[in-house]
């Protein structure tokens, strides 16, 4: 029996369906959208100050990627069928086209784009390295060892026309997700044509907060100096898309609460109560108003470099506190209240079970780990590649 | 080996109970039909009708699912709500449903204005939301209009639990897959009733067939003021109610 139940729950719903591991999914698929739209500004749209992290985002989206579908292997209660969505998708369900659109995304777009910007790389490394090495970049090669101009000209065209593709497969990719829950039209909480638009613009804001911290991170270790018309430019761009996707944020609450339709009660007051923690001082506060804030003062008060590199570090850290609570705040949230609105439940979070706290901290710390060794093997510093 | 008479009969008792129980536990995990079976999908169309006026919150149809159909501990096929409302305020009905019902009520100890009981099953709708969203099409509708979960083929992944307006699934907690109402599909197919129909006391709920002219259903619909739950949802709910109250939901 749930003790946490408040007033009347319909009796199967004292069960939680989803848990902390399918925050997780639209979290983290959400760093690889955003993560990847970054790097398109370096390609398709040619903002120059955005090179230097250029690869580095795009191999911050492939170890996301990679990490993306283990919280729901794990979540599955009966993993050892999830193959069944590609031998026999469900045409008309919203969730049988995961995989593809996954697949899609990691192995056209993803890994040729980053095999393609690499291959010269790949090439001149087979050749002067010897061993275990040796052979690693060999096979990394695909048998494609031409690096004469013409090749590379090929190689820069076709990867741009993969970026090209690339753009709408990111929103495709997180747009589905949202889609995942702003379809399900018996929970009034997911229920909403904005859905797949806010997580988009949410999956940009994640994204370009983690390559931010990530690009810096790696100056730190590197011992190198931050390239600061860098920084100022990805910081710019994620206080734009942070203004539009909390506006979007704010035009969903706004209609719900003019509207006041019979969810309405019942969702309020969970936002009052249940979610205060996580949505009011999480989301809104702490992870959005406070990092638009030290954002917005970075870009009119023109602050010193130590200043802005402070304030930019503050604010993406708090970006993703705030991503992290949206996504928990429509995965948990979603699932706090009866369909009957009459009631409330409550989450109990385990810890070293299967769809504990300790597989979600792995699973987080697992996309560095990854990034880690893709950097050992294919390094994306700009004056490597100079 | 010798065997004595007395064993031989024990046996073969023993055999025939066992076979006809594995048979039994087959049909009911699948909603396959024996391969000798008459039924004709195509010339049924399943619904219910509850009365809402009749139903006395006795909790036998929750007992007697639960022990038709192995239903887990803590989780219902079917359960039993009670409403109270006072005057005017539909919005905010005091609602209880112990253990689903299954033992009936406590007692009240200050009435509202009025106190009914609504029981609840899977809706077997014919736009149904758990069918449209199994990304793998394990839940699915028969020919016969019953909407079944096939367990071999379900991932687990409870998509269609958060998409049933009516919170009539839930998650085996030993299978591991989506479980709910299979209108005893093992029995409707064989001429019976359903668990639950068979032990009301008082004919409260009814199994329909649409599609028998001669099927009181249809009397039942034409001369009463008929509801189905959450009609806004546009599920094509096959439960009808007669006398619904608009505090339900």
């Amino acid at each position: 029996m749930n003790t946490g139940v408040e007033g009347f729950m319909y009796p199967n719903e004292m069960q939680l369906q989803w848990s902390v591991l399918i925050v997780l999914y639209p979290f983290i698929t959400g760093l690889v959208a955003g993560a990847f739209i970054l790097a398109s500004l370096a390609r398709i749209f040619h903002i120059a100050a955005v090179q230097p992290v250029y690869r580095l985002s795009l191999l911050t989206a492939l170890a996301f990627m990679m990490v993306a579908p283990l919280p729901l292997q794990l979540h599955l209660g009966h993993p050892e069928r999830s193959l069944e969505m590609y031998l026999t998708p469900h045409k008309t369900s919203a969730m049988a086209m995961f995989g593809f659109v996954y697949l899609w995304y990691l192995m056209v777009v993803l890994l040729l784009e980053i095999w393609l910007d690499y291959r010269k790389d790949i090439v001149l490394a087979a050749r002067s390295s010897t061993g275990w090495k040796k052979w690693l970049y060999t096979a990394l090669t695909l048998g494609s060892n031409r690096i004469d101009e013409r090749s590379l000209h090929v190689d820069e065209r076709v990867g741009w026309f993969v970026t090209l593709i690339g753009i709408p497969s990111a929103f495709l990719l997180h747009g589905y997700v949202g889609f995942i829950f702003g379809s399900v039209k018996a929970n009034p909480w997911w229920s909403s044509p904005l859905m797949p638009v806010v997580f988009i613009f949410s999956a940009m804001v994640s994204g370009i907060a983690a390559v931010l911290l990530v690009y810096q991170a790696s100056c730190y270790f590197r011992k190198r100096p931050v390239d600061m018309p860098c920084l100022d430019t990805i910081a710019k761009y994620l206080f734009y898309t942070f203004l539009i996707d909390f506006s979007l944020e704010m035009l969903d609450l706004v209609h719900r609460t003019y509207e006041s339709s019979q969810s309405f009660r019942t969702l309020d007051f969970m936002v009052h109560t249940r979610l205060f923690g996580s949505q009011i001082v999480g989301q809104i506060f702490l992870g959005t108003l406070i990092p638009l804030a030290l954002l917005l003062f970075t870009q009119v008060g023109k602050p010193s470099e130590h200043i802005r590199r402070t304030l930019y570090t503050l604010g993406a850290f708090l970006t993703l506190l705030g991503i992290f609570s949206m996504r928990w705040n429509v995965v948990i949230g979603g699932q706090l209240f009866s369909k009957s609105y009459l009631g409330y439940t409550t989450y109990k979070m385990e810890f070293a079970e299967r769809e504990g706290l300790l597989p979600a901290i792995i699973l987080m710390i697992l996309p560095f780990v990854l990034l880690w060794i893709m950097v050992k093997i294919l390094p994306p510093w700009q004056e490597q590649k100079a | 080996m010798s065997m004595s008479r007395r064993d031989l009969l024990a046996a073969a008792g023993k055999f025939i109970i066992l076979s006809g129980a594995a048979q039994e536990a087959m049909e009911s995990a699948t909603g396959d039909l024996a391969p000798d079976s008459k039924y004709r999908m195509a010339e049924h169309y399943w619904a219910m009708t509850i009365d809402i006026n009749k139903c006395i919150g006795c909790g036998n149809c929750v007992k007697a699912c639960a022990q038709e159909n192995e239903v887990p501990k803590g989780f219902f096929r079917t359960w039993v709500e009670r409403y109270e409302v006072s005057g005017d305020d539909l919005e905010h009905p005091r609602v209880d449903s112990p253990n689903g019902g299954m033992n009936g009520f406590p007692s009240i100890d200050k009435p509202a204005d009025k106190a009914f009981f609504v029981s609840k099953l899977c809706n077997h709708c014919a736009h149904s939301p758990c069918v449209q969203s199994c990304p793998v099409g394990a839940t699915f509708e028969s020919p016969d209009g019953v909407v079944l979960v096939d367990q071999k083929y379900c991932v687990g992944c409870g998509y269609c639990i958060q998409a049933c307006p009516y919170g009539c699934r839930y998650m085996h907690p030993t299978k591991h897959v989506a479980d709910k109402c299979s209108l005893c599909y093992h029995r409707i197919t064989k001429g019976l009733t359903t668990a639950c129909c068979e032990v009301c006391p008082t004919g409260s709920r009814r199994l329909a067939d649409l599609k028998d002219p001669k099927d009181p259903v249809h009397d039942f619909l034409r001369v009463n003021k008929i509801q189905v739950l959450k009609p806004e949802m546009a599920t094509g709910a096959k439960v009808f109610y007669k006398d619904l109250d608009g505090s339900v939901r």
